[in-house]
């Protein structure tokens, strides 16, 4: 209960608190505590569901199961090491005047109101509260990525806005359906939004009105997971908003949002197991899924800027979760949920990584990158160590789950895996063969005000090899027991 | 008395709804634009109202008051006061293919309710054969967004679109818990102000509101 409340009232107090004082000089350290309390709180949560299941506390708004809590756990993780990267990084763009105090103040504050929106969406019941969360959160992602007022920014936040916008109010239209499917049960009332409820009887709800409901789901939710044909706005908001958000876009609001669609997905395949025929939801997701994968992948190769090739990356990997998760079972789930999290601590690094290479040779285009190992080493490996790992090369976690995915696919769906071996040796192709040169070679970097802040990268480079090359029996037990609430 | 031409009454104001509807998608007048805006929002207050003292629901007084507030008065006030400092009040904007948009703009109605039949058959409410009705609304929300160039017509449509979904939450369940249609109001303000913010920056940036400026990120 104290975890609970300590953890949604600590990012909400810090947006207030920075929305006051969020241009004064100490603003980026105040960022980071509440960020660090934030994950504090999480861990004491995670504490607490390990030793005693389930939760669900004020009148069972509140749900935390072993399935939300390792989402709110990476959640508030890589919220802290963004906020300690975010300090010197956005001090450095204070001076190289690409961002005002003004400007500073709203970034600090919408950081932490978009921790508390992302966590509000996590540990939510109410399949309604998780709507209004999410919409919540992608208003402030809004202003995050149009802070630098230019006009690459402002298109990018405009579409960002326009098409989620659009994409989320499918979601609600879904929302409306489930909560109709619900009423015929529960009767009318918050209880029939309550996502424990509608588990319960969900083999009771109306399969007709849930296959509409979960197509309108998809599409809203999908448009934020980036899945394609839906993914126009996240290259653009990946590359025009400041380096900590597009960090925190790809490795943590894909997952959240990916997250509600898995809840939907339960229910709705609950209900649509009575009507017998084809698993509708889950062929749905492995279409999409796949579909992100082969064009995620073909998009890499003709991308330019650095943070742009790493959105499609975002996508080609969150195609490949959404895949995993349509093919449903013990093992696919598990892969799911530990690419899930392997994908976020990567990329998130590699995004650290890469916004530092970008203020040291004022650019994002690639061509223009070269030679960070010359000037920095660190930089310069933090690079190449996280595109190795993105790219599934062996020792790194990446590669324990991409390899439990794909054999999943040999087993269950053996018309896919040629197809996902084929797009994740194109991406390797694209990706490295474009990462080389920036890293060796002659050098075009040049140094920095502030030294930059590279803990972050490599302590998430090291849990992903960590996992890759052993993982805890506990976590283990842990990632198989949310892979069954899944099914 | 009110039960009997009650229902009726939602019917007539639910086909109020959707015509209302088909005349932004083809009004080209900003100002006009907005005042369509605001009759809509009127038209979903009077029809909650009549739910709401047809069925006895007393939540749905006041998502009724929400919306006479929000809709009919907050938010048409503050995108009257938008066009008059940007000073494109009387703008016109040029719409290519109205009828043409008009014609597509059917075919989605006629979707629209062969997609909701088999629920509104489900449904038990007064308010059924609405939700065809408000679901079309959604999609021709949609479709002006698509088909403007210039971005307030597109927040309206936004918001139009978020009409829709009120009317359908209304006709097929009685509204949402009323938590959850407080977040969503808030949600639809806090959108348009930002959405509003975001039209001066445009303005300054750019020396012209019509999107089709907005379009130097694409692939190469």
């Amino acid at each position: 209960m104290i975890e609970m409340l300590a953890l949604l009232a600590s990012p909400l107090a810090g947006a207030l608190v920075l929305a006051l004082y969020g241009h004064r000089e100490r603003a980026a350290e105040v960022n980071a505590f509440f960020s660090i309390v934030t994950f504090g709180a999480a861990a004491a949560l995670t504490g607490r569901i390990v030793a005693h299941g389930p939760l669900r506390v004020l009148h069972e708004q509140f749900f935390v199961d072993s399935l939300n809590v390792f989402l709110v756990a990476l959640t508030a993780f890589i919220g802290m090491t963004t906020a300690l990267f975010s300090r010197p990084y956005m001090r450095i763009e204070r001076d190289h005047g690409r961002v005002s105090a003004a400007g500073l103040r709203l970034y600090h504050s919408m950081y932490q109101m978009f921790s508390f929106t992302m966590l509000l969406v996590l540990t939510t019941n109410n399949l309604g509260i998780m709507w209004v969360a999410m919409e919540a959160a992608t208003l402030t992602t809004v202003l995050l990525v149009a802070l630098y007022r230019t006009p690459a920014s402002l298109e990018a936040a405009w579409k960002y806005f326009i098409l989620c916008g659009v994409g989320i109010a499918q979601a609600l239209f879904g929302t409306i359906l489930v909560y109709f499917a619900a009423e015929r049960v529960l009767g009318p009332g918050v209880g029939s939004l309550l996502w424990t409820h509608l588990d319960a009887v969900k083999a009771s709800l109306e399969p007709t009105v849930m296959s509409i409901a979960f197509v309108f789901l998809l599409v809203g939710y999908g448009t934020k997971v980036g899945l394609v044909p839906l993914h126009n706005w996240l290259p653009d908001a990946h590359a025009e908003g400041p380096t900590p958000v597009s960090a925190v876009l790809s490795g943590l609001l894909l997952n959240v949002a990916l997250y509600a669609l898995i809840r939907c997905k339960v229910i709705a395949d609950g209900s649509l197991h009575q009507a017998g025929g084809l698993p509708f939801a889950s062929s749905l997701m492995m279409g999409f899924g796949l579909l992100s994968v082969v064009v995620g992948a073909f998009f890499l190769s003709r991308q330019r800027d650095i943070k742009r090739m790493f959105a499609y990356s975002s996508i080609e990997h969150m195609g490949l979760i959404a895949f995993a998760f349509g093919m449903g079972g013990p093992v696919a789930s598990f892969a799911g949920l530990l690419h899930m999290t392997m994908h976020s601590l990567t990329k998130s690094a590699i995004f650290f990584a890469v916004g530092h290479a970008t203020q040291k040779t004022g650019t994002q285009l690639m061509e223009n990158i070269r030679g960070l190992m010359r000037v920095s080493p660190t930089v310069g490996w933090g690079l190449m160590l996280g595109t190795l790992a993105i790219l599934g090369m062996p020792p790194f976690g990446v590669f324990a789950s991409e390899f439990l995915i794909l054999t999943q696919a040999i087993a269950l769906r053996p018309w896919a895996a040629p197809i996902l071996l084929g797009a994740l040796g194109i991406a390797f192709a694209a990706i490295f063969g474009k990462v080389q040169p920036m890293v060796f070679g002659d050098t075009t970097a040049k140094r920095l005000p502030h030294p930059p802040a590279l803990l972050p990268v490599f302590a998430h480079l090291g849990i992903v090899l960590l996992l890759g090359l052993y993982m805890p029996p506990y976590l283990a037990a842990w990632y198989r027991q949310a892979a069954r609430l899944i099914g | 008395m009110l039960t009997h031409y009650g229902p009726q009454l939602v019917n007539l104001f639910a086909a109020v709804l959707l015509l209302l509807a088909f005349a932004m998608l083809s009004q080209r007048r900003m100002l006009s634009l907005i005042n369509l805006f605001a009759a809509q929002g009127f038209v979903l207050f009077l029809t909650t109202s009549l739910v709401a003292a047809l069925t006895g629901q007393h939540h749905l007084y006041w998502s009724a008051l929400l919306t006479l507030a929000l809709k009919v008065i907050l938010l048409p006030w503050i995108l009257h006061r938008l066009i008059r400092k940007l000073n494109i009040k009387w703008d016109v904007e040029t719409l290519i293919n109205i009828p043409t948009t008009m014609l597509v703009g059917i075919v989605l109605v006629v979707l629209a309710f062969n997609l909701a039949l088999p629920i509104s058959q489900l449904a038990g409410t007064v308010t059924r054969s609405t939700l065809g009705i408000a679901l079309a609304s959604v999609l021709l929300s949609f479709l002006m967004m698509i088909t403007r160039s210039k971005a307030i017509p597109q927040v309206i449509g936004f918001l139009a679109m978020e009409n829709g979904l009120f009317f359908a939450a209304t006709g097929a369940v009685y509204g949402m818990p009323m938590v959850v249609e407080l977040g969503v109001a808030l949600d639809v303000l806090v959108g348009a102000l930002i959405l509003g913010i975001f039209i001066f920056q445009i303005r300054e940036r750019f020396d012209s509101l019509d999107t089709r400026h907005l379009e130097r990120l694409k692939e190469l």
